[in-house]
C-alpha cells in the first residue's frame, strides 16, 4: 500500500507530505478549509487557505486579522511538493472538496457535500481519486430526500396557506447556508420575507460574495408593531420557542432539516411542520458520489459512519473510519442523533487510534 | 387513500387544536360515510386484527429496498416505529394511492385474511409500489397497529360534535364500546334524531386528577367533599338495560363474561341502571392484591378453582342512570343517595350501614361476600382530619383517597376541579442504573428506558424498569452518559457502568419471576438523579422488601 496522504491526528486531518491540515479542530500552522461551518473552520491557526468563493464567509467567521488566502475552484497549486486543488462540494457557499495529489496518488477530502441543486452555491463536482474521505451525516437508507421541486412546493404551499389564513410563517433553518437556500427557492410572490439577525449577518456575506438573494428585511430593524401576517420569517433553530418569536403573534412554525425525514424528531419538539431539506447527501447520494469517484478505499469521517463503512465493505469496497470532531447538520436534534452515530463509531475507533498514537504525536511535537 | 393521507398530513402538520378540529370537519364533510366510519375507527385508537406478522413485513421491505438485515435494524433503532421505518426505506415512487380509505381496507387489507404468504406478499407489495411515502406509512400503520397522531379522543368528539351539531357527550357515548365501522354506524353517530344512546353503550368515564399535599388548601372547606377509598382494581361500568347485564372496563373492553359472580348479583338490580365502580379481588371481607386480579383476568377458562381462589366484587361508587334516565347532571350527593337506594332495594337485600361498618373497622373480618357493594363515603371536618383518614390507606390496602365534591356532576374524561385522587406518599428507594434502551415514537433515538438494580449480597440485581420522571434536559444527560459508559450491547439494550444512582418512587411490591431480585415494583418512576449518593449505599433486596408489611404480598411470596 502506498503511503497515506491524509492521516487522522489529535488536531485534525493531516497531510504529512504537504505539512498542512484540513479542517483542523485545534490551532495549527497551516489549515486548508473545506467550508466555513464552525465545526470545520476554527479560529487560532496561523494561516488558512480556502476556495475563492468561500473567502468572505470564512473571514467573517474567524478572528479578525486571521490570515486567509484563497484559490479559485479547479486551480492547482503546489504545497511542499503536493498538488492541491479545491472543487465545489455543493454544501454551502464556498464549500469545497479538497483534492491532493502526490507521486501519482490522489486523495479527495469531501468535507460536507450534497448532490441536490442549490441556487446559492456551485453544484457538486465529481472527482476521480484512489482514496475518498467522505462524511456520512445521513448515512442510513431512511434518509432519502424528496426532490428539490417537491420540497420547494411543500414549503410554498405551507407559506401560502398560512398567508391565506392571515398567519405568519416562521421557518427555522441553519443560518449559514440553509437559510439562504430557503430564501432563494421560495416563491417570493407569496409575501414579504424577514430574517433573524444571525441570518441577516450571513446574508450580507453572501451578497459580498456575489450571490443574489431576494429582498429580506432584518426583523431587528423593524418597529415593534410591525405586521408579520402573511410573511415568511427565516430564523436559526436557536430562536425556536424563544421570546424573540412572540412578536409574530399567531404563526405556524417549521423546521428545515434532514432530520425532519423522521417523524419522531419533529414531534419531540412541538413544531408544526418539518421539511426534509438538507445540505448533506442522503444515503443514495453518498453511495452515488462514492461510486463515481472510482476510489479503491473510502474513509468515513462523521455521521452514521459505522453503517456506511460496513455497507461499503459488504459490497466489496475497502472502507474504514477516521474519528473527527465534525458535527454534520447542526441543531439540537442533530446533536442528539450525532451522539448515537458517535457511539456507533466507537467500534471503528481502533483504526484511527493506531494512527494517532503513531505519527501524530511526533507531528504535535514539531508544531511546538 | 388520498383524502385520508391529506387529513393525516393536516393533523400532523399543526400543533394547534383548532386547526386539527377544522381539518377533521373538512374531512368529514368531504368523504363518504364508509370512509368516515373507518377514519373515526382508526383515529380513536381502534385497530384491526393484525393479519401479517411484523417480521414478515420487515422482511419484504428489506427485499424490496435491497439492503442487509442489520442495516434495517439500525434504521429501526433510529426511527422507533416499524411502519415508518418500512415507508422510509422502500424505493421512492411517484405513485399515489388511488381509491378511498374504505376501499383500501376492504379490497386490500381484508383480502390478507387467510391468504397464503405469497398472496399476502403480492397484496402488500402492490400497495407499497402504488403509494407515496406518507400513504405507505399509513397503510403500514393500518396493518400493524393504532395511529397515534396527536389527536385525542376528545378532539375527535369535538370535531364530530361541531360537524353534526350534536352534543359532545352524546357523540362521546355513541363512540364507546364495541362498534363496527360501517356507513350505518357513522350515520347513526351523527344522527340528530338518534334519541337516547345505544342500549349496550357505557358512558364516558369521568376521571380524577392527581392532587398534591399542599393543594388541599385550594379545595375550600373539607366538609364540601366526600372521600372514598381509592381502590386498586379495574374501573368499570355495570349496565343493566332491557334486563341484560354488561360490564365495560375503562379501556372499553367488554368484561361481562369474566365476572359471572357480579353478573349473577346484578340480576337483582332493577332495570335501566348504570353503575360506576371498581372490580376488586375480594375474599372473606378482605381486598386481595391487584396482582391476583391480573392472574384471574389472564385465565382463558374460569375454573371453579380460580373462582373460589380469587372471587371478585363490584365496589360501586356512582350511579349514572336510573330508570333509564341519565343522572350525570345531578350533584354527587343526590347520585350517592340514589346509589344507596338502588342497591339496598335490589333483591337479596343487605344492610348498607352494617356493611360500611364492617368495611371500615373490621376489614379482615370473615363474612360471605356479596359481589355487589357500595364503596363507603367518608367526611371530615378539616383537611387535617382528612389526611388522618388518608394515612390509614395502607392498612386498608388501598392507594389513598378519592376526593369528590358533593355537588359535582359526572363529567367526561380527565378534568380538573371536582374529582381528585389523593394517593398516600409513595415508597422510595435508591437504585443504580445498569442498562438502558432507546425509546420509541417521540423518544426514538434517545436512551430513555432504563433498568435499575439494588444490592443482593455483593451482586447488583435488576429490580425495576422506569421510563418517566426525568426532565428533557436530564434525559439528554443520561443519554450522553449511556453512550459514553456502555459496557455491553444486547440488541438495542446497552448495559452501562453501574455508577449513576437514582431515587425511585413506587406504590407497592409484587413477587416477580421476571426480575432477578424476585420483586417487582408497582408503578416505578424516577424521583431524582442522586449525584450525592455512592453506589455502595443504595438499597438492597432485603431493605426493599422490608418497606411493606408481608401481608401485602400475594401467596407464596
Amino acid at each position: 500500500m502506498s503511503k497515506a496522504l491524509v492521516i487522522s491526528t489529535n488536531s485534525g486531518l493531516f497531510c504529512p507530505q504537504g505539512n498542512f491540515y484540513i479542517d483542523p479542530w485545534r490551532a495549527v500552522d497551516y489549515a486548508l478549509i473545506t467550508h466555513a461551518h464552525s465545526d470545520h473552520a476554527r479560529s487560532g491557526s496561523k494561516a488558512y487557505l480556502t476556495s475563492k468563493s468561500g473567502q468572505h464567509v470564512l473571514r467573517a467567521r474567524l478572528d479578525p486579522g486571521a490570515v486567509v488566502e484563497s484559490v479559485p475552484y479547479g486551480k492547482q497549486i503546489t504545497i511542499n511538493d503536493v498538488t492541491v486543488s479545491f472543487h465545489p462540494a455543493g454544501h454551502v457557499l464556498g464549500s469545497s472538496q479538497i483534492r491532493i495529489e502526490h507521486k501519482g496518488e490522489i486523495w479527495v477530502i469531501s468535507g460536507d457535500y450534497k448532490t441536490q441543486p442549490d441556487p446559492t452555491c456551485q453544484p457538486f463536482e465529481s472527482i476521480k481519486c484512489q482514496t475518498f474521505i467522505t462524511e456520512s451525516t445521513f448515512g442510513l437508507p431512511i434518509y432519502r430526500w424528496p426532490s428539490a421541486q417537491e420540497i420547494e412546493q411543500e414549503i410554498n404551499t405551507w407559506w401560502q396557506k398560512n398567508r391565506d389564513e392571515d398567519r405568519a410563517s416562521v421557518i427555522f433553518a441553519y443560518s449559514f447556508g440553509k437559510a439562504q437556500r430557503i430564501m432563494s427557492i421560495v416563491d417570493k410572490s407569496i409575501g414579504p420575507i424577514f430574517v433573524h439577525g444571525a441570518v441577516h449577518k450571513l446574508n450580507e456575506q453572501y451578497t459580498a460574495s456575489g450571490v443574489t438573494l431576494p429582498e429580506a428585511k432584518y426583523v431587528g430593524e423593524l418597529e415593534k408593531k410591525a405586521d408579520f401576517k402573511g410573511a415568511l420569517i427565516v430564523a436559526p433553530p436557536a430562536a425556536f420557542e424563544s421570546a424573540w418569536t412572540k412578536r409574530f403573534g399567531d404563526y405556524s412554525s417549521a423546521y428545515a432539516s434532514g432530520w425532519m425525514r423522521v417523524r419522531g424528531n419533529r414531534r419531540r419538539q412541538s413544531i408544526d411542520r418539518g421539511f426534509a431539506l438538507s445540505d448533506h447527501a442522503d444515503w443514495n447520494g453518498l453511495l452515488q458520489v462514492i461510486n463515481a469517484t472510482g476510489a479503491d478505499e473510502v474513509i468515513v469521517t462523521h455521521g452514521f459512519s459505522q453503517p456506511l463503512i460496513r455497507y461499503l465493505k459488504e459490497t466489496g469496497k475497502k472502507a474504514r473510519g477516521f474519528k473527527t470532531e465534525y458535527k454534520g447538520e447542526e441543531s439540537e436534534l442533530a446533536v442528539a442523533n450525532e451522539k448515537l452515530a458517535e457511539a456507533r463509531d466507537q467500534d471503528i475507533e481502533a483504526d484511527s487510534i493506531s494512527l494517532e498514537t503513531g505519527e501524530a504525536e511526533i507531528i504535535n511535537e514539531s508544531e511546538k | 387513500m388520498k383524502d385520508f393521507a391529506s387529513l393525516f398530513a393536516d393533523l400532523d402538520g399543526t400543533t394547534k387544536t383548532n386547526e386539527k378540529v377544522s381539518a377533521l370537519k373538512r374531512y368529514f364533510g368531504k368523504v363518504s360515510k364508509s370512509e368516515a366510519a373507518w377514519a373515526v375507527y382508526f383515529l380513536t385508537g381502534r385497530r384491526i386484527k393484525q393479519l401479517v406478522k411484523s417480521g414478515q413485513l420487515a422482511r419484504w421491505a428489506v427485499d424490496e429496498a435491497q439492503i442487509p438485515d442489520w442495516l434495517f435494524d439500525d434504521c429501526y433503532d433510529m426511527v422507533g416505529d416499524l411502519g415508518e421505518t418500512i415507508a422510509l426505506i422502500l424505493p421512492s415512487t411517484d405513485a399515489h394511492a388511488e381509491g378511498s380509505l374504505d376501499y383500501w381496507i376492504e379490497e386490500k387489507v381484508h383480502k390478507l385474511r387467510g391468504a397464503s404468504e405469497l398472496t399476502q406478499k403480492a397484496i402488500v407489495l402492490e400497495a407499497w409500489n402504488n403509494s407515496s411515502d406518507l400513504e405507505r406509512f399509513l397503510f403500514n400503520k393500518l396493518l400493524t397497529g393504532a395511529f397515534r397522531v396527536g389527536v385525542s379522543q376528545q378532539l375527535i368528539v369535538k370535531a364530530l360534535a361541531e360537524f353534526s351539531g350534536i352534543e359532545a357527550r352524546i357523540i362521546s357515548q355513541r363512540l364507546m364500546g364495541d362498534w363496527n365501522p360501517t356507513p350505518e354506524f357513522f350515520e347513526k353517530l351523527i344522527d340528530t334524531d338518534g334519541g337516547s344512546a345505544d342500549l349496550s353503550r357505557p358512558y364516558p368515564f369521568y376521571l380524577a386528577f392527581p392532587l398534591t399535599e399542599n393543594e388541599t388548601l385550594l379545595l375550600g372547606p373539607a366538609p364540601n367533599w366526600f372521600a372514598e377509598w381509592k381502590w386498586d382494581g379495574i374501573r368499570a361500568q355495570l349496565i343493566k338495560r332491557n334486563n341484560e347485564i354488561t360490564i365495560w372496563s375503562r379501556g372499553e373492553e367488554l368484561l361481562t363474561d369474566r365476572f359471572p359472580e357480579i353478573v349473577e348479583e346484578a340480576a337483582g338490580l332493577k332495570d335501566g341502571v348504570v353503575l360506576d365502580g371498581e372490580i376488586l379481588p375480594f375474599k372473606e371481607g378482605d381486598v386481595l392484591p391487584f396482582q391476583m386480579l391480573q392472574k384471574r383476568i389472564g385465565r382463558k377458562n374460569l375454573s371453579k378453582k380460580i373462582l373460589d381462589e380469587i372471587p371478585v366484587v363490584f365496589m360501586a361508587y356512582d350511579i349514572l342512570e336510573e330508570d333509564s334516565k341519565d343522572l350525570r347532571d345531578e350533584p354527587l350527593r343526590v347520585r350517592r343517595e340514589r346509589l344507596d337506594h338502588v342497591l339496598s332495594t335490589r333483591d337479596k337485600v343487605e344492610s348498607q350501614q352494617e356493611f360500611m361498618q364492617l368495611q371500615l373497622f373490621a376489614p379482615c373480618m370473615t363474612q360471605l361476600s356479596p359481589a355487589l357493594r357500595v364503596s363507603p363515603t367518608m367526611q371530615a371536618h378539616s383537611w387535617e382530619e382528612m389526611k388522618t383518614i388518608r394515612d390509614t390507606a395502607s392498612a386498608m390496602k388501598v392507594e389513598g383517597l378519592m376526593l369528590k365534591h358533593r355537588e359535582s356532576k359526572y363529567g367526561t374524561g380527565r378534568q380538573k376541579g371536582f374529582w381528585w385522587k389523593w394517593k398516600v406518599d409513595p415508597f422510595t428507594i435508591d437504585t443504580v442504573m445498569v442498562a438502558a434502551q432507546p425509546g420509541h415514537g417521540k423518544r426514538a433515538g434517545l436512551f430513555t428506558d432504563y433498568t435499575f438494580a439494588v444490592w443482593q449480597g455483593n451482586e447488583l440485581v435488576p429490580i425495576a424498569k422506569a421510563y418517566s420522571g426525568l426532565t428533557d434536559e436530564e434525559i439528554k444527560r443520561v443519554d450522553a452518559f449511556v453512550r459514553e459508559n456502555t459496557t455491553g450491547r444486547y440488541g438495542p439494550l446497552r448495559t452501562v457502568k453501574p455508577t449513576q444512582v437514582f431515587e425511585l418512587a413506587f406504590d407497592g411490591l409484587q413477587a416477580s419471576t421476571r426480575h432477578k431480585s424476585g420483586i417487582a415494583l408497582r408503578f416505578p418512576r424516577i424521583l431524582r438523579w442522586r449525584f450525592d449518593k455512592p453506589v455502595a449505599e443504595i438499597d438492597s433486596v432485603d431493605s426493599v422488601s422490608k418497606l411493606i408489611p408481608q401481608t401485602h404480598y400475594p401467596n407464596g411470596f
